[in-house]
């Protein structure tokens, strides 16, 4: 499809490391780039989320139930937002007209934590009076703002994917090293046990794993929990690739002769072998975080994941179950479309690296 | 051929002896039983509870109740559910029977999508054909199994057209056998529909890269050179040999399937085995929840097994070797 990559770069003349050249593909692939570029929007996002959402997440508006999304309007010089009266029935609003409120920037508004340490009260923007809210997505059955949840819930989101990333794969990395290295007993002990686990339909065995947590676990302990059970699960096939990987490598020339150098296991498993399949690891690790995403939003929105009132996309999911709400208030589907997005931009960023990875290509 | 066979399923006996074992640890390492609610109401008597307890063996360590429930798995029997108040058994298989045909026919509408999109797809290589069919899969790849559900909720209550959940209507009982079947199949359609939406994209790109690889093989090469046309070149000889490799993926799309299908049935409110599981889950219905584990991995098992048969079947290597 592609052109062969030059080994030479004629301008400078010399060679090209293998990271440059797996750059240069990489830069090659647009829709890989964009994914990417998506997924730095986002995470810088999910950063910012408290000074970017201009409600907390758990503000309820008890004269806004369902109130739908509005969008400031260019009003002259500046951007407006119009009050909405209710209309009697069943959450119906109206604006009313020529009674607006100019959106200002940096207003203050309610207090949060920004990166979850520093306090704070200064909204990106807002109009600073309750009576005019900005609902970009509208609010849900309680009244609360779904645009600032669907910021707060990226936090956990995005973040969940990353840190179960990284505990299960150091787990299988190392297990599937051990296993391939040595052989013999240990390694069909590992791979039964690797066996076991990946011939149970993933989320039986997830719901298994959650029966054994208290009920009653704070909103941290939950996070914490839902990551070591999507990871208990997940690093057994990273753990069986990883091993077919250190199987042949074990028996070439430079791993023997750090053995013979006299250096331990350990050191030979993760300094000489592991190494070695980090390309693999890193395509599969981009590929593998909208497990963890999705695997969130699936325990949230069955209620044994993250709890009301905090946000996540999950939960939030869980009002549109409800097809009466579903039908008059479709912007409860926001976190839907956000999940979708994400996914996405993964999917599309893990396919251009693999390509980009694959010097045959 | 029968021996490789035999061996196989012999392999399947110890993997679903490991899964049972291993859902009975971590359900016995779980807080609380069915009986916790019950011991706190004050018009029940401790000793009651005591009873109950003994009668389904929760006040022995957890080995002991695995040899209880294993010795009854043997002869045929899942025990009693605590929370329906039934014997378990009744209530699996129907589940049971609910997931296989869901999972059964959204298999066939993805395969009958997949395969022919995906043949089309490598044939008219890099033509718009190829790029809407990949870039509609990789949407396919990415929408979550929840918003799918939601969405075909939506649309069955805006349209009409589809009951809104559930595997058949209330007056079931009521109706002429050829009635019900038209029930079963009008509530059947759309979760089928959703599932194999979310199922198709792996298995077209599969079956896609499978023929390109073929295409470029020199038997290919010759075949074009002795005169033949382009029709036979890859109806008679590419694609035989494309279609190998896709067995393979058919036991890892089962998994998917499986854990799709548990979305799909707690959203759709089809009475299948993952709705099960969480029915249980909830209730603290532990036995009903090892039950439904031990149920879905057989399910899954057997569906291996069933690819692997396949396989020895088109391939004559795999059933020689072995």
């Amino acid at each position: 499809m592609n052109e062969a990559t030059p080994i030479q770069n004629p301008a400078a003349g010399r060679t090209l490391s293998p990271w440059q050249l797996f750059r240069r593909r990489l830069k090659r692939r647009r829709i890989a780039v964009a994914g990417g570029m998506v997924l730095i929007g986002l995470y810088l996002v999910a950063l910012f989320a408290g000074f970017i959402a201009p409600h907390s997440f758990e503000r309820l508006d008890r004269d806004r139930f369902f109130h739908p999304p509005t969008w400031p309007q260019l009003a002259g010089f500046h951007l407006v937002v119009p009050r909405d009266e209710p209309l009697p029935g069943n959450f119906k609003y109206r604006a009313v007209p020529d009674d607006t409120r100019p959106v200002r920037f940096f207003v203050r508004g309610d207090k949060y934590r920004l990166f979850g340490l520093i306090p704070a009260a200064v909204h990106l923007f807002g109009t600073g009076d309750d009576n005019y809210p900005v609902y970009l997505l509208g609010t849900d059955q309680f009244g609360r703002d779904v645009f600032s949840r669907l910021l707060y819930g990226s936090q956990i989101s995005l973040s969940i994917g990353v840190i179960g990333i990284v505990l299960s794969f150091t787990l299988g990395m190392i297990i599937g090293g051990v296993s391939g290295y040595f052989g013999g007993g240990t390694d069909t002990v590992i791979m039964r046990l690797c066996e076991l686990i990946m011939s149970i339909p993933a989320l039986y065995l997830i719901i298994s794993l959650r029966a054994t947590f208290p009920p009653g676990m704070s909103s941290t302990q939950v996070y914490a929990m839902i990551i070591v059970i999507l990871s208990f699960i997940h690093w057994a096939g990273m753990a069986r690739v990883i091993r077919g990987m250190t199987l042949s490598l074990r028996e070439q020339q430079f791993v023997l002769a750090a053995r013979a150098l006299g250096q331990s296991n350990l050191k030979v498993i993760v300094r000489h072998i592991l190494p070695n399949t980090f390309s693999y690891v890193i395509v599969a690790a981009t590929l593998s975080v909208p497990y963890y995403i999705l695997g969130e939003v699936v325990l949230s929105f069955l209620g044994v994941g993250i709890q009301e009132p905090n946000a996540s996309w999950g939960n939030m999911l869980t009002a549109a179950q409800n097809t009466e709400y579903l039908r008059n208030y479709p912007w409860l589907l926001a976190p839907g479309a956000a999940i979708f997005v994400t996914v996405l931009a993964f999917n599309f960023l893990g396919d251009g690296l693999r390509d980009a990875a694959d010097t045959k290509a | 051929m029968w021996s490789y066979l035999f061996k196989r399923l012999l392999h399947m006996i110890p993997l679903l002896v490991g899964v049972s074992l291993l859902t009975f640890l971590l359900m016995s390492l779980a807080p609380g039983d069915f009986f916790t609610a019950l011991s706190q109401n004050p018009q029940i008597s401790p000793e009651t509870v005591a009873r109950l307890k003994a009668q389904f063996h929760l006040d022995r360590p957890w080995y002991v109740q695995y040899f209880y429930w294993f010795k009854s798995v043997l002869q045929g029997d899942f025990g009693y559910s605590m929370a329906y108040k039934i014997p378990a058994t009744a209530l699996i298989v129907q589940r049971l029977w609910n997931t296989f045909l869901l999972s059964f026919f959204a298999l066939i509408i993805a395969w009958a999508i997949a395969v022919p999109l995906g043949i089309w797809a490598a044939v008219k290589r890099d033509s718009w054909v190829d790029r809407a069919c990949s870039l509609v899969a990789f949407v396919g790849l990415s929408v979550p199994d929840v918003l799918l559900s939601l969405l075909a909720l939506w649309f069955a209550a805006a349209t009409g057209w589809f009951p809104v959940g559930g595997a058949e209507s209330p007056l079931y009982d009521l109706m002429t056998p050829a009635q019900q079947f038209w029930d079963r199949t009008h509530h059947l359609i759309l979760p089928a529909l959703v599932l194999a939406a979310a199922d198709w994209a792996g298995i077209m790109r599969q079956m896609r890269s499978n023929l390109l690889d073929t295409l470029r093989a020199e038997y290919v090469t010759a075949a074009r050179a002795r005169g033949l046309g382009e029709g036979r070149v890859v109806w008679k000889h590419a694609l035989r040999n494309a279609i190998n490799p896709l067995l393979t993926i058919f036991g890892y799309s089962l998994a998917a399937l499986l854990s799709g299908a548990f979305i799909v049935e707690n959203i759709m409110a089809w009475p299948g085995l993952g709705r099960l599981t969480m029915e249980a889950f909830f209730a603290k219905d532990s036995y009903l929840v090892v039950d439904c584990v031990v149920m879905a991995t057989g399910l899954l098992v057997v569906g291996n097994f069933i690819a692997d048969l396949l396989l020895a079947w088109s391939d004559p290597r795999i059933r020689l070797n072995k």
